[in-house]
């Protein structure tokens, strides 16, 4: 439990707010009548459907189909009909919406055939993979990554470390907390498949300090597994953002991974604790991924609490059971108040990264308008990645592309300390998000008309080269021609040579 | 609803500039009282009138530029400039050398370079600069602290002086005022004096001048109060007070009979001020940490440069000055190494 600890630079003390949704113990939500699934909930491409309008489905069972590597699949949550397979508004900044596919549930929740594995060690690790992938489990951290890729180091890299994120350290989200407390056992079943998988020498679960509960059964569950002595649990001092995969990485190891790089180039590979229960229902039970463990929680929200959610949940339905009172002008966040982001609607379906509700803050951001920078440089004590937010926002403002790039624009985690301790109040995250969609947007208007030019440059290239290869035929053809004619002209002449002293003969 | 409330992060700290701006005049307030105490009310009157000057200015010029009104009038900015540079000041300072003062500092070294946040130049030392530069004499004529004077001046009587130039009959300016510390060590050190003998004179007090040594503890206890309250951060003050103390105590070990002790340099004029509320204007210093080092070093050494080598008495707002010029190619050559970079 104790074992050498580092520190990372920057970060905030914030009030956590946990209490309010630690206080009951997880419940289930009621089975909807409707649930929408988005055929996008990871990283990467998105799937594609394998059922049609009309479909019976039970649960569990797959219903779309990863679409290339970076991609998984997707199954029916609870048995019943599909009844759409159209465009429908997801949980997304952008507010847009994308492909979806909806199941009219029939109330008997009748599952697949589940093929359970006693002892995971019969399965190669190539298998758990694929298994993982066809189970559909994503990182349930906040980023939603496909995790067999995760699990796979390949040939270059070796695996010392897995790290198991139990920090969660943003304010009102409880989630991983009371997983922990309750399903301890659970997530060491997953870390043991994932040690598996990955062969790794040692491994460490890093708690926050805020959460004496939760260390305390992870303790006594780990207790038990005598042969997991390569595993420790660690408790970190409570500070934002420690749950943030890099500073977690410098917090337990004291190494940075390098700008640009993955932590497994330092021989570390990090995983969320409910990615590791997750993957343990997958691999023993047999069960793919349909639900998560939601913290619905706020100010507004009067019976908050950790409810497991069957994956298209509409939200309205988890706020009903509550019993929330949704204020019309204050912000419906999906996520923690730090990194969440605002929600166009309360008709939306909970999703694989859907980890929080967030439904009235204290201590929320004053509805003031900013004033200018003053150059306090606080934002940059407090930027756990050396930062200079303040450049950044000078730079971001004026649309100075090359300059954000020049102070590291895209080594912004958008964790919102430079936000929150700004004196101005300048909401300097939002342009920061703005300058990077601005340069990749530019980026990708390079690459397209870089594109077009090589596209027609190659035309002309072509047209260059048929005009050629035309005029050589051309030539060709005359030269053949040309020679045709001769040996014609020559055959005929001889022809006629011949010919003469018979005519001379018939003349004769 | 307004950005803030669409767009993590949805929380939000206490820090606000008003509250910076206020903490900054609380910290302040044992000076004024010392310097009252010291000098006589007079402080009280050209704080007043500065701060009047300044607000109407800064209405003024929000009003021409079309900008609002509320948020910048009530961000503390305008005061916190006048109030400093009303301490800048020379008691008795007429009323009009004030307000050119104010004006200048609000209207052009603020509002011309775009306002709050955009000013290179510190407004206060800018006013003070010009107003030294172009009135000599109304900018080091002092009065000596009360206890030394014959005929301490009374509130009614300090007014009168301010605001009519009237001094109570058989008084005049030549017979109330006299140098500073700082310029009599300077002038006589110029006369071959020694400085330890000079420091016998009755304007000494125990380490410096009699009084001013007693603001500048009073300024460095107010400013040790802003970095308890992380309204500044210790590195400019720090780094300038090391600077100014470093480069005095070699010459003043080298050659004592050219030099005040460090001491008397750290306790005169405006080196306390200047340490913990001029060069740690946020808008104005350098923002990275190691650029705060070697802008706070940058400034002490100037200014000691200036008031032992230079024509004037007083160096901290010329040091000021141009160590703020240098602010964008400090900040830019001292920028932290990015995690994982």
């Amino acid at each position: 439990m104790t074992a050498k600890q580092h520190t990372f630079v920057g970060g905030l003390k914030l009030d956590g707010h946990k209490k309010r949704s630690t206080q009951t113990a997880i419940h289930k939500i009621p089975l909807s009548k409707k649930l929408i699934l988005p055929l996008q909930q990871h990283i990467g491409e998105a799937s594609l459907p394998i059922v049609e309008v009309g479909d019976k489905v039970l649960k569990g069972q797959k219903i779309a189909r990863a679409d290339g590597h970076v991609s998984v699949y997707l199954h029916a949550p609870s048995s019943g009909t599909v009844t759409a397979i159209d465009d429908q508004p997801i949980p997304h900044p952008s507010g847009l919406s994308a492909c979806c596919i909806t199941i009219e549930t029939d109330g008997e929740d009748r599952w697949i055939e589940r093929q359970k594995t006693e002892d995971f060690t019969t399965l190669s690790e190539h298998e758990i993979r694929q298994t993982l992938r066809e189970a559909g489990i994503v990182g349930l951290g906040g980023a939603g990554f496909p995790s067999f890729i995760k699990l796979n180091p390949g040939v270059h890299h070796h695996v010392e470390t897995l790290i198991i994120n139990g920090v969660e350290c943003e304010p009102y989200i409880t989630c991983d907390d009371m997983l922990m407390r309750e399903r301890a056992s659970g997530i060491l079943d997953g870390i043991e498949i994932m040690q598996y998988a990955l062969r790794v020498k040692n491994c460490i679960i890093a708690i926050e300090d805020n959460k004496p509960e939760a260390i305390a059964a992870m303790e006594l569950a780990l207790a038990t597994r005598s042969h997991l002595n390569n595993t420790s649990i660690i408790s970190v001092p409570t500070r934002y953002p420690a749950g943030s995969e890099k500073q977690l990485i410098q917090v337990v190891t004291g190494k940075q991974v390098p700008s640009h790089g993955l932590p497994i180039d330092l021989g570390i590979v990090c995983h969320n604790v409910g990615t590791s229960y997750a993957i343990s229902r997958a691999i023993i039970h047999g069960e793919p991924l349909i639900s998560r463990i939601v913290t619905i929680t706020g100010k507004q929200v009067n019976k908050a609490g950790n409810f497991e959610t069957l994956f298209g949940t509409p939200m309205h339905e988890l706020l009903a059971f509550c019993d929330t009172k949704r204020q019309a002008d204050e912000p419906f966040i999906l996520g923690g108040p730090m990194m969440g982001y605002n929600l166009s609607g309360d008709h939306l379906p909970v999703t694989k990264t859907a980890n929080c509700i967030l439904v009235g803050v204290e201590d929320a951001a004053p509805a003031v308008d900013p004033l200018p920078c003053i150059r306090c440089g606080e934002c940059a004590t407090v930027c756990p990645v050396s930062l200079l937010p303040q450049q950044l926002y000078w730079h971001s403002r004026a649309k100075d592309l090359d300059k954000t790039r020049e102070y590291n624009l895209f080594d912004c985690i958008e964790c919102g300390c430079c936000s929150y301790v700004c004196p101005s109040k300048i909401p300097l995250v939002h342009y920061f998000r703005f300058a990077k969609t601005e340069t990749m947007n530019q980026e990708l208007e390079t690459q397209k008309s870089d594109n077009a030019r090589i596209r027609h440059e190659n035309r002309l290239e072509r047209q260059e080269a048929e005009k050629k290869e035309k005029a050589e035929r051309q030539r060709q053809r005359k030269l053949a021609l040309a020679a045709t004619k001769a040996a014609k002209e020559k055959e005929e002449a001889e022809k006629a040579k011949t010919a003469e002293p018979q005519s001379d003969d018939q003349e004769k | 609803m307004p950005l803030s409330r669409l767009s993590s992060p949805f929380l939000s700290g206490t820090s606000r500039v008003t509250l910076h701006m206020l903490q900054l005049l609380l910290a302040l307030v044992p000076a004024i009282i010392a310097i009252v105490y010291f000098f006589g009310p007079s402080v009280l009157i050209t704080m007043t009138l500065a701060v009047v000057v300044a607000l109407l200015s800064e209405a003024i010029i929000l009003k021409l530029r079309g900008r609002p009104l509320k948020p910048f009038l009530t961000d503390g900015s305008a005061i916190v400039t006048a109030v400093l540079l009303a301490i800048a000041l020379p008691p008795l300072a007429p009323w009009w050398l004030t307000v050119v003062g104010i004006v200048f500092a609000i209207i052009f070294a603020k509002h011309l370079y775009g306002g709050l946040g955009y000013n290179p130049f510190n407004p206060a030392m800018v006013a003070y600069v010009l107003l030294l530069v172009s009135f000599p004499l109304e900018m080091t004529t002092w009065l000596p602290v009360v206890s030394l004077s014959d005929q301490p001046l009374d509130f009614l009587a300090t007014f009168n002086v301010i605001f009519n130039g009237q001094f109570a009959s058989g008084l005049g300016f030549d017979t109330m005022s006299g140098a500073t510390p700082l310029d009599a060590m300077k002038t006589q050190i110029g006369l071959l004096q020694h400085p330890s003998y000079i420091s016998q004179q009755p304007l000494f007090g125990l380490f410096a001048g009699k009084g001013w040594e007693w603001v500048n503890i009073f300024l460095a206890l107010g400013g040790c109060y802003l970095i308890y309250r992380r309204v500044i951060s210790w590195h400019i003050p720090v780094a300038m007070l090391l600077g100014l103390t470093s480069i005095s105590l070699i010459t003043w070990l080298l050659a004592p009979e050219t030099t005040g002790s460090p001491l008397f340099h750290l306790l005169s004029g405006g080196t306390m001020l200047g340490a913990f509320f001029i060069a740690t204007d946020p808008v104005t210093a350098s923002t990275t940490v190691k650029g705060r080092i070697v802008f706070g070093a940058g400034v002490g050494l100037l200014t000691y440069i200036i008031r032992v080598w230079g024509g004037y008495p007083d160096g901290v707002a010329f040091a000021v000055l141009l160590m703020n010029m240098l602010v964008p190619l400090i900040d830019y050559y001292t920028q932290p190494k990015v995690y994982g970079g």
